[in-house]
């Protein structure tokens, strides 16, 4: 069944969610809902000493203080921004690069996609976090270096995908009717091809985007990702790892949770929508 | 000639451009950072003979100090790579970087080794169980399954720094053994070195230590071994041999063996698929349990900005990938002959 709805309506997919996916949802509305309020959600200058140091959380800092004196809070709050406008970021770049190159290489085929397909595949063999590590040394610190490194690593998943995908759409019937009426190339890809890869491009969006929190959270840990002041939960997860034998358990357990809660509610909502579209495919 | 040698020899010529595109894409990421890597190392401020030394380490000038261009710059990078020569570090008397690397190596394939049995364990007991029960078990496996393969290592192996070696004492915080009791060198695994040995004090020791970050990374590669048992038992369950073998009333846990023999196969490709992972998630147990291995090296220098050796690790790292995967692929093809190009 073929029905001519605007494109714009196809770029959101209709996805019923199982309980699990919903539950999902929550946590990354939570996270999500953490940076876009911050200025109103916390008292404190994440960047700031504004207390002493090492404070056990109480009652005008609920998560603590880390050495300096900042409040944990504060920069478990902040800290949403950073990693959800690196997530977001990334995802945008590994799209804008994967999606075209796949379309154009499956509906090109030949040479060219030979050669795209071999790079892309050399990509990923390598070791996602080993390939974003020598991406985020070689770049430098920064919010754009750290999402390009990652989106790099992500190109090959969307690549494959659209391209496997864009094989055997275009040996579809209403590609060849599309051709018969004289459509060009161009007209082809993005009018007939296109709006049947965006439901491959969403499962493959919501099952890659737990790994993309996992990585930006690794390589910050490493102390590659955003400079120092800025808060970053891996940032502040490895910061806090040389007091943990002096009992200072707040400075750890609170940065790490929240990249699980956002990991694991991207998982969740992944797991779901995967589901969803497999169940589709076994009625069709 | 079979079809089988005839993937074979395609698959051994696949692996030599597969590793030449990686070791190009490494080439070329070292080198499109922006700025002067000379200065991003040793600083602005740095003597003139310093900078010209280091241009030289990094194969950037010739001898007499003249730039050497892009392309050549290049072939001289395959060149040492065929011959084995991975680079010499920037710092510590410029060791060769493979000689850095061997000493790092058999930590690293110990903890693997020890994390991926953790994981087999693991995953294949709680898969299997959930396919076995279905129901509710099942569900909470698939909920299993979903959560560990979004953990974030550091974090897990802290939290169980905390209540295992600060709260209780009862193990060790991190390193690989306590000092003085490494066992002579055979293999480089400790474990098995103190066995071969007999060293039970090493033993002892090196197994306390090794607990941890074992069970930090198992847990975390578990989810997909138990989400591979779990379909494929599943799977085998409504096979009509089972049915059979009920009906004339075997015991359960005769039929678990027939059935686990059966869901094996997809069990074990999936294990061929995770070795990337498990590197990967070594590197992050071990620098977050000070494990002497690769992870804690690599981390290590890329702090103290060692450019060579940082790129003589990633592309080591790269090869390794290319050939495990060559192995694997052509194992299965052995194993399943449905199996080819």
């Amino acid at each position: 069944m073929y029905t001519f709805r605007p494109i714009l309506m196809k770029l959101v997919p209709k996805v019923k969610l199982s309980t699990l996916g919903w539950v999902g949802v929550g946590m990354v509305t939570f996270v999500v809902f953490l940076a876009i309020f911050a200025p109103l959600l916390t008292p404190y200058d994440p960047t700031r000493t504004v207390g002493p140091g090492f404070q056990p959380p109480c009652w005008e800092h609920p998560l603590g203080t880390n050495k300096i004196g900042q409040d944990m809070w504060s920069r478990i709050v902040y800290g949403a921004r950073t990693i959800i406008i690196v997530v977001l970021l990334s995802t945008a770049i590994s799209m804008l690069i994967g999606v075209p190159l796949g379309l154009i290489s499956g509906y090109v085929g030949g040479l060219l996609d030979r050669i795209l397909s071999m790079i892309m595949d050399a990509i990923y063999a390598f070791p996602s976090l080993i390939l974003a590590i020598a991406m985020a040394a070689a770049l430098g610190p920064g919010i754009i270096n750290t999402a390009i490194a990652i989106a790099i690593v992500y190109v090959p998943t969307y690549f494959r995908m659209v391209r496997g995908q864009t094989l055997s759409i275009k040996e579809q019937l209403y590609v060849e009717a599309a051709r018969a009426i004289g459509a060009n190339h161009m007209t082809i890809l993005v009018r007939y091809i296109f709006p049947n890869v965006i439901s491959i491009i969403t499962v493959v969006f919501t099952l890659s985007v737990a790994d993309v929190v996992l990585t930006e959270a690794a390589l910050s840990f490493f102390g590659l990702s955003v400079p120092a002041p800025t808060p970053d939960w891996g940032f502040d997860l490895k910061a806090g790892h040389p007091y943990l034998l002096s009992g200072y358990w707040w400075l750890i357990t609170f940065p790490g949770l929240m990249i699980m809660i956002l990991a694991v509610g991207f998982t969740f909502i992944g797991e779901s929508v995967a589901e969803y579209f497999q169940a589709m495919e076994v009625r069709t | 000639m079979t079809s089988l040698k005839v993937f074979v020899i395609a698959r051994l010529l696949l692996v030599i451009p597969t590793i030449l595109l990686l070791v190009s894409l490494v080439f070329f990421i070292m080198r499109v950072m922006p700025g002067d890597p000379v200065i991003a190392i040793v600083g602005m401020k740095a003597p003139p003979e310093r900078v010209l030394e280091l241009r030289k380490a990094l194969g950037l000038v010739d001898e007499s100090g003249n730039p050497i261009p892009l392309p050549i710059q290049y072939l001289n990078y395959l060149a040492n790579l065929f011959r084995g020569d991975f680079g010499r570090s920037l710092i510590w008397g410029k060791r060769p970087v493979l000689v850095e690397i061997m000493e790092h190596l058999p930590a690293t394939i110990e903890l693997a080794i020890a994390g991926f049995l953790v994981s087999i364990i693991l995953g294949v007991a709680l898969g299997t169980l959930g396919g076995w029960k279905g129901g509710k078990t099942n569900s909470a496996v698939k909920i299993y399954s979903a959560i560990t393969y979004a953990l974030f290592i550091p974090w897990i192996g802290m939290m169980f720094q905390l209540l295992f070696a600060v709260w209780l004492k009862v193990l060790p915080v991190g390193g690989r053994i306590d000092p003085g009791l490494e066992p002579p060198m055979i293999t480089g695994l400790y474990l098995l070195d103190s066995i071969l040995t007999g060293r039970w004090d090493s033993f002892v020791s090196a197994l306390r230590h090794i607990i941890l970050p074992s069970l930090t990374l198992g847990l975390v590669i578990s989810g997909i071994f138990s989400r591979v048992a779990r379909t494929s038992v599943e799977e085998v369950m409504r096979q009509d041999f089972v049915i059979a073998a009920r009906a004339r009333g075997i015991p359960e846990h005769r039929l678990v063996i027939h059935v686990l023999r059966n869901a094996f196969i997809p069990i074990m490709t999936m294990m061929g698929l995770q070795l990337a992972l498990l590197m990967t998630g070594a590197i992050l147990t071990e620098t977050t349990f000070s494990w002497p291995g690769m992870g804690t090296f690599l981390f290590e220098r890329i702090e103290y900005r060692d450019y060579t050796t940082v790129q003589g690790t990633v592309v080591f790292f790269a090869i390794i990938i290319s050939l495990i995967n060559l192995v694997v692929d052509i194992l299965y093809a052995y194993i399943d002959p449905r199996i080819r190009y």
